[in-house]
């Protein structure tokens, strides 16, 4: 869990995982469309989130792809957040939406 | 060949052969699969249905390949929901690999850009029923919400 919340901790990784939770399954080059780092950051930036588990990747042919792996933050969920709060957090982040949209 | 729709991966403390045996027999499904268990004889050809607690079940498919225990490939459908018909024909992978003292569970799923109700819907359940899984192999008590007597896989394809 540590490497999680390691991998997290950077706004980087954070934007890599966005646009990877906005259209899933990329290549490197597809990702390092629009960053303003060099392809061999977004690499390692790639593998610390593999290493942490929040990206998984397939190979198909010669190409590889990242995908967003959401499993270790749903244990994290599912850790501190109880089925029960589920619906009152559900109506404080809608609220909290509506609020920041007007 | 395709690159699949999702990629899930977990690592489970526990042996590929309990983890094969979890995956594939219905009374332990019911513990993690909020209730719901695959029924089906495990060969290749053979039909596969995903039974709710009753025993009814709308997504059914069939079995096209097994290696215990490292791999198995099932195609899944669902005729009778409107929203999720238009799917066609989904295949889920699931990649069973030992490390060391962990099993590396792989779940692959394929399903056509026309699923998106489908593609909602299963990127709900299968974390949750991976995070419980391996709950329930490391301590043997699977997460509450997840086991019998829960309906919020129904719940959720129904409303999807």
């Amino acid at each position: 869990m540590d490497d999680v919340f390691q991998a997290l901790a950077d706004p980087i990784r954070r934007e890599l995982l966005d646009r990877l939770f906005a259209r899933n399954g990329q290549t490197v080059s597809e990702l390092c469309v629009g960053i303003e780092i060099s392809r061999q950051a977004v690499s390692k930036h790639l593998n610390i989130l593999e290493q942490a588990n929040l990206v998984a990747t397939v190979f198909r042919g010669r190409e590889k792809y990242h995908y967003l792996n959401p499993v270790p933050i749903v244990d994290i969920y599912n850790r501190w957040i109880g089925k029960f709060q589920q619906s009152q957090l559900q109506e404080l982040s809608d609220l909290k939406r509506l609020l920041e949209e007007e | 060949m395709e690159k699949p729709s999702f990629v899930y991966v977990i690592y489970i403390a526990t042996t590929a052969e309990r983890l094969w045996e979890a995956l594939t027999t219905p009374a332990i499904n019911r513990k993690f699969w909020f209730g719901m268990q695959q029924a089906s004889d495990w060969k290749v050809g053979s039909t596969w249905r995903m039974e709710n607690s009753d025993g009814t079940a709308e997504n059914i498919g069939e079995v096209l390949e097994v290696d215990r225990p490292r791999k198995l490939v099932v195609s899944w459908w669902n005729d009778t929901d409107p929203e999720l018909r238009p799917a066609g024909r989904t295949r889920f992978t699931f990649l069973l690999q030992p490390e060391g003292e962990l099993v590396k569970l792989t779940l692959l799923h394929d399903i056509a850009p026309a699923g998106q109700a489908f593609i909602a819907s299963i990127s709900e359940g299968w974390p949750q029923i991976l995070s419980s899984l391996k709950t329930m192999l490391e301590t043997g008590e699977p997460l509450p919400g997840t086991s019998e007597g829960s309906s919020c896989k129904e719940r959720q394809l129904k409303n999807s």
